[in-house]
């Protein structure tokens, strides 16, 4: 019994480290949730802030936490971070001249292969139709047919 | 013959693609900073705590800040470069020793040598989160206008001193 409430205490302080800087009010736990996974850790850059255990992280939640309370909006608290750290910051990129191929990129190759796509398609349809064969072609068919069958036999 | 030529054509686009992104480091992230003012601050010394040391101290000048910590291996790496370019005295290097306990880095300044006019002691990381320090070392020239010139995040080799940080410390006092 002992031991089971020491590994309970064990796991809960895994469960305290692992959560990170936290606030107490859930209000407040929530905007900063939402922030801190639009924001791009930048030592583990495949990381949200949120998820990232990097001190760096830990300390940018710190930051955001602390503007929260000084009463900072979204968008200036985002603002501060990428006047800062830049674009990169930012999970999803800005709309911007340099990032229109980011945006627009994968629509404009779909777009591209489909007509690609369909040009093929109308290309064979017209090299293949289905029209009946000509005598001539026809008896040029059976007699290749008559060859093998008479090969195979 | 147009048959062999567009898939041709195709892998070669993406040959040159893929071959310029095998030589772009991801680390390298273009700071937002580069020909913005400095980041003001204002922090206690790291050998004197009682005085400060601010970055406006240093106006009129070119120097070089350098973002270092005695935890940080690849600092170790830099330093000895660090420690020649001081001796130059080409441009003041003043030291920025971030999130490092205090003993720990006069200790590391005292085994490998100290090339700072003087280290800047951000003990929360603060400053170093208003310069977008992310990856120590990281180096920031700034002009006699207090103009932050150029980046280099990561370690300064002999080649950055000599291709980069010279050449723009010439041009930067020649103009001003």
């Amino acid at each position: 019994m002992r031991s089971l409430a020491a590994l309970a205490a064990v796991l809960l302080a895994f469960a305290a480290h692992a959560a990170g800087p936290q606030a107490s009010d859930p209000a407040l736990d929530k905007r900063v949730a939402a922030l801190t996974q639009d924001l791009r850790c930048l030592v583990c850059q495949n990381q949200t802030i949120a998820d990232s255990q990097a001190p760096l992280a830990i300390d940018l939640k710190n930051q955001v936490i602390e503007k929260i309370k000084q009463g900072a909006s979204d968008q200036e608290i985002v603002d501060y971070m990428v006047a800062r750290y830049g674009d990169f910051v930012l999970y999803r990129p800005p709309l911007k001249a340099t990032t229109l191929a980011l945006w627009f990129g994968p629509a404009a190759l779909f777009v591209l292969a489909l007509f690609v796509l369909f040009r093929n398609l109308a290309r064979r349809r017209r090299e293949s139709p289905d029209a009946p064969l000509s005598e001539a072609e026809r008896k040029r068919a059976e007699a290749l047919l008559g060859k093998t069958e008479k090969e195979s036999k | 013959m147009n048959r062999y030529l567009l898939p041709l054509g195709i892998f070669a686009v993406i040959a040159v693609f893929l071959a310029i992104g095998l030589g772009l480091d991801p680390r390298e992230v273009p700071s937002p900073l580069i020909d913005k003012p400095a980041p003001a601050f204002s922090l206690p010394r790291l050998h004197q705590p009682a005085e400060t040391f601010s970055h406006a101290d240093m106006k009129g000048k070119v120097w070089l800040l350098n973002v270092w910590a005695s935890w940080c291996v690849a600092c170790r790496e830099e330093h000895p470069v660090l420690v020649e370019f001081a001796k130059t005295g080409v441009i003041p290097v003043i030291g920025l020793n971030y999130k490092d306990e205090r003993r720990d880095g006069l200790r590391w300044l005292a085994q490998f040598g100290d090339p700072y006019e003087l280290s800047a002691f951000d003990y929360d990381g603060r400053i170093g989160i208003d310069y977008g320090v992310y990856g120590v070392p990281e180096s920031f020239l700034i002009d006699k206008n207090g103009v932050i010139r150029y980046k280099r995040i990561g370690v300064i080799t002999p080649e950055i001193i000599r291709d980069k940080i010279i050449p723009l410390v010439r041009q930067l006092n020649g103009n001003a």
